[in-house]
């Protein structure tokens, strides 16, 4: 009885200290049990929540997993073709220069189908920001080989492990766009742990704060996991980005303040 | 020193099992339980009293289904 | 108040009307024959001029990708482009129709398939009012004969396509894009604020303005139900467009025996053929199709009780002839007389041909 008490004392409107943002919609995510993009969703628009950005924001979907991002990040929201999100993205920012606008996006749609869009958006310096999924495989047609899948790494369509004489090497685009000009801030982060949630947050905000000034492209890529394609366990999932994801695309700033950080 | 003494709420139906939570709680105060919720998943809940609301589990929540209250005692 | 008048080529005429038009954004990537629209619009400065968005891509898919972002925030946006290129586009112009996005894409048509060739043609007719990409659409689509009519495809476009949110396409060729004409230049119309733009089209993704409900922007949805009721609701549309929008031009129908059905550079060529036939002493007449979706059906069919014979005349193997056919019901005999490949008939030619096709045997 003392226990119920003190708990009700607790949970009171002026002791909440974390509670699911508004600008997230109350639809249950379609997201697999312990998928990245879910955690990833949700510090982008607490981020705009907090930066008082709502008004202001236009959020471009691709085509993916998250192809239905627009149904639960409560912003105005367009759902883009196949890769062509930054495409769709320079358009708005260049119509409109003072919103904020973003485009979400996974490794098939930026790395692969995309990589032009990708590539000429960074490059002309658009001011706007990418949130990159990096979770090594095609999720949503079931688990296929992607851009990112690492060398020996098994998926529905390399099923003996990728071969790279066979299949080519896994693209690091994300070192490949901080080469060009027209990039200012580029990173790699991670949504597995709180101390990294709170990192790759840090990152977003940095990331928005700068696309007001007008800088140029601002590019963060979440390494991700992807339990169903990789079939294991939310937890094993995890732990096998830790062991194998990273070492190959290590997390940390690779672009700051326009200048390539030298260990990249 | 002061002390703080938190409390969660979950949302039960929301809650997809994944278990990504539960390790990161540093007072062990959260554990996946026996029962199912409507979908079918084990849900995580606070099984203790221990909780300092420090709000780890809530931060790495995908699903976003915890909500943390904390007060200093 | 004095016209204003200039001297102009086609492609040039396109883009100052673009300017004029008050569009908000034009984005491109060069493709001849069409190549002059996005020089002549950045050579004028249009950011400076209204405050217009001139842009060239990376590519067509690109472009038309930036056409679906700008109409998107309900901004008046265009590209141009030739075959090859329009064909890239497919794709986008398939989502936006989905999305039900306006836009204005101008087809500087030129020979296929392939690479084909840089000169006219009029062999994307199918592409053109057919849907073009996949699923079930249509496309708002105009066929200017001059360069005047040229200019006038870039109102009357966003007209249609706001009043309809959906792509228009303007469907000219390498001739008409290419040749110099007197233009009367309409005034200045002022660009949409954003706050006319919140009121005109409450659709448009502007950003959750005063706590609105989020606006979307999809072509997306799973649910097969709705996804059919969305189809329906599209098919409706797309009656209601071939209800009111029908726009074409007769020329000595009254007393005619003969038609020719003609559209853009064919039309032309037709004036004159109709000349040297009526000097025969061949009655023919013009039926020129202005827009090409919706298509005049009941005019054709008019016609067809009343002529002995209808030439379609099409810079290609016979593509809208497949649309006389279904207007004629088989009320009169109808041919198709076409050149390919770059090729422009001369009006002797396709006298020549009227001759052969009906009055022989």
């Amino acid at each position: 009885m003392t226990e119920t008490t003190i708990k009700s004392d607790i949970i009171k409107p002026e002791n909440l200290v974390y509670k699911k943002t508004d600008l997230m919609t109350d639809k249950v995510l379609s997201y697999c049990p312990g998928c990245g993009h879910g955690t990833t969703h949700r510090i982008v628009m607490e981020v705009i929540e907090e930066m008082g950005l709502m008004e202001d924001t236009i959020g471009i979907a691709p085509v993916g997993c998250s192809v239905l991002a627009y149904e639960f990040m409560n912003v105005d929201m367009q759902q883009a073709a196949h890769g062509r999100a930054p495409a769709l993205a320079t358009a708005v920012k260049r119509l409109m220069p003072h919103k904020t606008v973003f485009t979400y996006q996974g490794d098939g749609d930026l790395a692969a189908i995309g990589t032009a869009e990708t590539i000429h958006a960074a490059n002309r310096g658009e001011n706007i920001t990418i949130i990159f999924i990096n979770n090594g495989i095609y999720g949503m047609t079931g688990g296929q080989m992607a851009p990112t899948t690492l060398p020996g790494m098994k998926s529905s369509t390399s099923p003996y492990g990728r071969d790279l004489d066979m299949m080519g090497h896994p693209l690091k685009i994300t070192e490949l766009v901080a080469q060009l000009p027209g990039t200012h801030f580029v990173t790699r982060q991670a949504v597995h742990t709180p101390a990294n949630v709170r990192k790759t947050k840090k990152a977003i905000r940095k990331a928005f704060e700068l696309q007001q000034q007008k800088v140029g492209m601002t590019f963060i890529e979440v390494v991700s996991n992807c339990n169903s394609g990789w079939k294991m366990t939310p937890v094993q999932a995890n732990q096998w980005m830790v062991e194998n994801m990273f070492p190959f695309y290590p997390l940390g700033d690779i672009k700051v303040d326009g200048e390539i950080l030298k260990n990249n | 020193m002061a002390k703080v003494k938190g409390d969660i709420v979950v949302d039960i139906e929301r809650c997809k099992g994944c278990e990504v939570c539960i390790d990161t709680c540093p007072t062990q105060t959260i554990a996946m339980v026996d029962a199912v919720n409507g979908k079918g998943y084990h849900y995580m809940q606070n099984v203790n009293d221990a909780c300092t609301g420090c709000t780890n589990c809530a931060i790495v929540c995908p699903d976003g289904v915890i909500t943390v209250y904390r007060v200093k005692v | 108040m004095e016209k204003e008048l200039r001297l102009m080529k086609g492609n040039e005429a396109f883009g100052e009307a673009a300017i004029r038009a008050g569009t908000d954004g034009y984005f491109g990537y060069p493709i001849t024959p069409q190549s002059e629209v996005m020089e002549y619009l950045m050579a004028e400065k249009p950011h400076e001029r209204t405050g217009m968005v001139v842009l060239q891509a990376e590519s067509e898919v690109a472009s038309i990708n930036m056409l679906y972002g700008g109409a998107s925030c309900g901004k008046k946006v265009m590209t141009s482009s030739s075959s090859p290129g329009i064909s890239l586009m497919q794709e986008g112009i398939s989502y936006m129709a989905g999305a039900e996005l306006p836009c204005v894409i101008l087809n500087v048509v030129r020979g296929g398939p392939g690479l084909g060739t840089i000169q006219p043609s009029q062999s994307d007719y199918f592409q053109s009012t057919k849907g073009g990409g996949h699923g079930d659409y249509r496309l708002i689509t105009i066929a200017p004969s001059s360069v005047q009519e040229m200019y006038d495809s870039v109102k009357l476009g966003f007209d249609l396509a706001f009043k309809y949110r959906n792509p228009v396409l303007v469907l000219s060729d390498g001739a008409i894009g290419q040749m110099m004409e007197k233009v009367e230049i309409d005034k200045q119309v002022p660009r949409h604020t954003e706050e006319e733009i919140r009121d005109k089209y409450p659709w448009a993704t502007l950003g959750r303005y005063k706590g609105r409900e989020r606006n979307i922007i999809t072509s997306l949805d799973l649910d097969p139900a709705r996804q059919e009721r969305h189809n329906e609701a599209l098919q409706r549309k797309y009656s209601e467009i071939e209800k009111n929008e029908v726009r074409f031009e007769k020329i000595n129908c009254d007393d005619a025996e003969y038609i020719f059905v003609a559209y853009g550079t064919s039309a032309r060529i037709c004036q004159k053929s109709m000349q040297l036939a009526r000097k025969k002493g061949i009655k023919v007449g013009i039926l020129r199709p202005i827009t090409l979706f919706p298509f005049p059906y009941a005019q054709v069919e008019e016609m067809a009780e009343q002529v002995k014979g209808i030439l379609s005349v099409e810079m290609s193997a016979g593509q809208m002839v497949e649309d006389i056919l279904l207007a004629v019901k088989g009320k009169t005999r109808v041919e198709h007389y076409g050149r390919m490949g770059g090729i422009i008939p001369s009006p002797a030619e396709v006298v020549t041909a009227l001759e052969q096709k009906f009055m022989k045997g």
